[in-house]
């Protein structure tokens, strides 16, 4: 026996090709996904190059970031977004790729896929040209975003050039309150570490409360790692991991399915592996959180106040926090419940899964969204939307005043039409409340579903347990 | 990609610490299938008003920061997607090296991949790096990579890190695909290995 192990450790060791003398590592990448914005000049580099792609059957493409999430059938009307979703359609078909095109039902966003399709699977390393590629590691998947280049490598290579991360122990332990949802957890942790407190780590996510989440609430939880700095989370896998993926059309069937849960069970982190980091939260402390400013560590409990640059010691936050405000255009000391909004969107990535829709449906039921709000829900894929359907949850949302859309990323990041006006302030249970990621000028404030269908149906943020 | 060697030229303070890769280059810009042409949109909604004139106090267009070569800025730069828009629109501008006491990971690794040297130095250095910023033209720095050292203005040298495979392939402007290629035994032995103990991860 060696010394204990972290998940992460035996998922990159048995992943090295390679170790140059300076610890620089060649990687093999088991699982490939692509989507229209990160990939169209690694193809052309490819091309360029005269180099062919390596494993077409290991690479997985899916339109998401500029499709429009109204009706279809006239096609993409922007010029450019068009163009970009028809060079991925050409690729696609010149390589020989898994290719889910627009139209195609199992359409979506591509971190809401790869799940589904069985593609994402434990113990295996994936790659995106995208950051919350990091999601996947609620399968114990060793999966993180990369760069176009670096797209580019693994389409010619199916390797990456990569040196180990440092492991950081994230446990959260006790039975959360009724009401707290992973959305929740994940914001209350990335307002402890902060969000660079994860910067060349990986982060194992562990603890009685992280257990006790679905698979769809786990992949919340690994889907705002990057937000912490890590550009990738872990939570090792379990019976409700195989029970997830078992029958997907991509996964492993009969006797190579009962193999590969033998080796998954292998998986976990030994007793006694080393972390360089270790940080403990109480489950119990953790009430619905909500984000007041222009960063993700910008998370206060509902109950709690905007904050002034004077709360903080450093002199670089306190100027981030005086740019933040003046931003949000909110006043210090102001109570977070007493903000106002004027749109709401829930989908994403993080929070844009059958559960997540299901416990917005919850609060959404027999209540009417606020006159001067304007509230959609957009499906994080074309299965999700099916399943929602055949659930009656479209016409709960439909009922109380929601739009209901085609899926995608929509105004996580407004590529497509779906897009905050200047000065608008957003209710959103999406990653990122950057300076203009919703739309120039406009202000995200992060939430989960349920806190997101409270805010809409009262008009201003609301903390969801005064509903019942 | 260029080599990255020696470089002299002016370096615009940024004084400002989770510079997002969605202010250094938003969204509406990603949607090119070319990696050229990003320059005139880096910081964009910084850069311009929403009539699309430029905004006179923002750093990189007053007269002496125009044809900055260098960024001197805060904590945790690069922070958020993993857009390589935002190095091929910092280099596009004319950007080849970041100074900042932290990097985001996936920005620091695109920076390599771009000919662009990301520096990582201590709080008080970047702070003197600052001032000097802030004196625009009268403080052009040099950054020797082979030597590891930023000379300043006044004749000060600071000493940085770089990993050395890193360093290698700035140095000789080398394509990572091209090396790994060279591994490609290596690569063959690896996936006959997982074929046979791995069977399910065929597809």
């Amino acid at each position: 026996m060696g010394a204990p192990k972290t998940l992460f450790d035996k998922i990159w060791e048995s992943h090295v090709v390679d170790t140059q003398d300076d610890g620089t590592c060649l990687i093999y990448i088991d699982r490939h996904l692509v989507h229209e914005v990160t990939s169209p000049q690694a193809f052309e580099g490819l091309r360029n190059a005269g180099r062919k792609v390596r494993h077409p059957e290991l690479t997985l493409a899916v339109p998401d970031h500029n499709v429009p999430t109204t009706d279809r059938s006239e096609g993409i009307k922007e010029e450019d977004s068009r163009i970009q979703v028809n060079t991925l359609d050409q690729n696609a078909k010149d390589t020989g790729i898994h290719y889910f095109p627009m139209n195609d039902l199992r359409q979506g966003i591509v971190h809401i896929v790869g799940p589904e399709e069985g593609f994402t699977l434990p113990g295996v390393t994936m790659v995106c040209g995208d950051s919350h590629t990091s999601t996947h590691g609620a399968f114990g998947t060793l999966a993180f975003g990369i760069g176009t280049s670096e797209v580019e490598h693994v389409l010619a290579t199916q390797t990456l050039v990569q040196k180990p991360a440092k492991n950081m122990l994230v446990k959260v332990e006790g039975d959360l309150h009724p009401g707290v949802t992973a959305k929740d957890v994940t914001l209350a942790i990335i307002g402890r570490i902060g969000t660079a407190g994860g910067t060349g780590y990986v982060i194992e996510y562990a603890g009685s409360a992280i257990r006790s989440l679905s698979m769809e609430g786990r992949m919340t939880v690994c889907n705002m790692s990057i937000e912490g700095g890590a550009r990738a989370g872990l939570i090792a896998p379990d019976e409700k991991t195989f029970e997830y993926i078992k029958g997907r059309p991509m996964a492993p069937k009969g006797a190579a399915f009962e193999q590969a849960v033998e080796y998954w069970k292998t998986l976990p982190s030994d007793e006694g592996a080393h972390y360089d980091k270790i940080v403990e939260i109480d489950a119990a402390d953790i009430i619905p959180q909500v984000t007041w400013g222009t960063s993700p560590e910008d998370v206060v409990p509902v109950n709690g106040k905007v904050p002034a640059p004077s709360d903080a010691k450093d002199p670089g936050k306190q100027k981030a926090i005086a740019r933040s405000l003046e931003y949000m255009g909110l006043t210090a000391g102001t109570n977070i419940e007493d903000i106002r909004i004027d749109r709401v969107f829930i989908g994403s990535c993080t929070n844009g899964r059958i559960e997540d829709l299901r416990a917005a449906a919850v609060i959404a039921k027999g209540r009417k969204v606020a006159d001067h709000v304007s509230a959609m829900v957009v499906p994080g894929s074309g299965l999700v939307k099916e399943q929602a359907e055949a659930e009656g949850l479209h016409e709960i949302f439909l009922e109380a005043g929601f739009e209901w859309r085609e899926p995608g990323c929509s105004m996580c990041l407004a590529m497509n039409p779906d897009r905050l006006e200047p000065g608008e302030r957003c209710a959103s249970t999406s990653n990122r409340n950057f300076e203009g990621r919703q739309g120039r000028g406009g202000r995200t404030h992060l939430l989960s579903p349920a806190m997101a269908v409270a805010a809409a149906v009262t008009g201003h943020l609301t903390d969801v347990r005064k509903l019942g | 990609m260029d080599k990255f060697t020696t470089l002299t030229g002016v370096a615009a303070p940024l004084p400002m610490i989770n510079v997002d890769t969605d202010m250094i280059i938003p969204k509406q810009f990603l949607k090119t299938i070319k990696r050229s042409g990003l320059g005139k949109n880096l910081f964009d909604e910084m850069r311009y008003d929403d009539k699309g004139n430029e905004i006179p106090d923002f750093v990189l267009n007053k007269p002496a920061y125009r044809n900055a070569k260098i960024i001197v800025s805060g904590d945790n730069f690069g922070c958020g997607s993993s857009r390589e828009h935002a190095p091929w629109s910092l280099l596009d501008f004319g950007i080849r090296c970041i100074i900042a006491p932290s990097f985001a990971d996936i920005f620091y690794n695109n920076c390599f991949k771009n000919g662009i040297l990301p520096i990582r130095l201590p709080q008080e250095d970047v702070d003197k790096l600052m001032d000097d910023a802030e004196r625009g033209e009268n403080a052009t720095i040099t950054i020797d990579l082979e030597k590891q050292e930023i000379h300043g203005p006044d004749g000060g040298c600071i000493k940085f890190d770089v990993e050395p495979f890193r360093k290698h392939c700035l140095l000789n402007g080398l394509d990572d695909i091209g090396l790994t290629l060279q591994k490609g035994d290596a690569i063959n032995d690896f996936e006959a290995k997982r074929a046979a103990s791995q069977p399910w991860l065929s597809l």
